[in-house]
């Protein structure tokens, strides 16, 4: 039978991808993605526990995970687009300017 | 093995696999056009837990207006173009070894936490008033962080113009 252990295993898997995704890609578009997939699976344990629970705050709170993604995804786009055009580059191991 | 049992899985091992390919692909329009199927199919997981209409608003919002905006970047700007000798950051052994070690943390105390009941089988106990409980719930317990949600996309779409926007030079 599957339990919440499951969606939790599957949830903090997910997680991991993205964390490795952040961590090890250069390609600043990539490392976007992978922090998605990391509010996504912070999405599956929030709904498995809203049904665990049985109560829908926890979808709610996916509403506002949903929302802080979309906000996330359309600043760190601009951004990625304002970097592209002064320093011609979207790897994050060559922006190094503000090193002091 | 029951139907609970094998969608469970099949959605499981696509997402997992989709999110491996893609964060290891070096083509940046593979990696978003890899992770449309992974969020369909945790929109599937949503089915199963019994929240249907955050499937769909799974499949709306992540998986399709962001997709579509991370492919216009990709395109517009061209930037599947900008070849690189290596994909890798130069840290990534270091950081393969944090994400084993944060992965089998996190499956044991998944597995080794206590929480007591049963989780009730979902497949036959479908509420059918989902879209109703999560809305009133939403315009009554939670009504001003609604409202804070709808201000902060506000705020975040004219940061968005402004600093997307190409400068004037005379």
């Amino acid at each position: 039978m599957i339990g919440l252990t499951h969606y939790l295993i599957l949830a903090a898997i997910l997680f991991v991808i993205g964390v490795a995704g952040v961590l090890m890609r250069r390609n600043i578009i990539i490392i976007l993605l992978s922090i998605e997939l990391m509010l996504n699976a912070v999405n599956i344990n929030l709904v498995a526990f809203s049904h665990y629970l049985k109560n829908t705050a926890g979808q709610v709170f996916v509403f506002f995970v949903m929302t802080v993604a979309a906000a996330e995804a359309a600043l760190g786009l601009a951004i990625v687009v304002a970097l592209f055009r002064n320093l011609e580059t979207i790897n994050v191991d060559e922006i190094n300017q503000m090193k002091g | 093995m029951g139907l609970h049992e094998i969608m469970f899985y099949y959605f499981a091992v696509v997402a997992v696999v989709t999110a491996l390919l893609a964060i290891s692909r070096p083509n940046p329009v593979h990696s978003v056009l890899f992770l449309v199927p992974c969020f369909f199919h945790v929109a599937g997981l949503f089915v199963l837990l019994g929240a249907e209409f955050l499937a769909a608003i799974q499949i709306l919002v992540p998986a399709g207006a962001l997709m579509v905006l991370y492919l216009f970047v990709v395109f517009l700007f061209n930037l599947s173009e900008v070849r690189s000798r290596t994909i890798t950051h130069r840290q990534a052994s270091l950081a393969g070894i944090v994400a084993v070690v944060l992965v089998f943390m996190l499956v044991v105390l998944s597995v080794r936490g206590l929480f007591p009941g049963p989780f009730a089988e979902l497949v036959q106990v479908l509420p059918p008033d989902n879209t109703m409980a999560v809305g009133g719930s939403l315009y009554t317990t939670f009504l001003f962080p609604f409202e804070l949600a709808s201000l902060i996309l506000l705020v975040v779409m004219f940061g968005a113009i402004v600093l997307a926007k190409r400068e004037e030079r005379e």
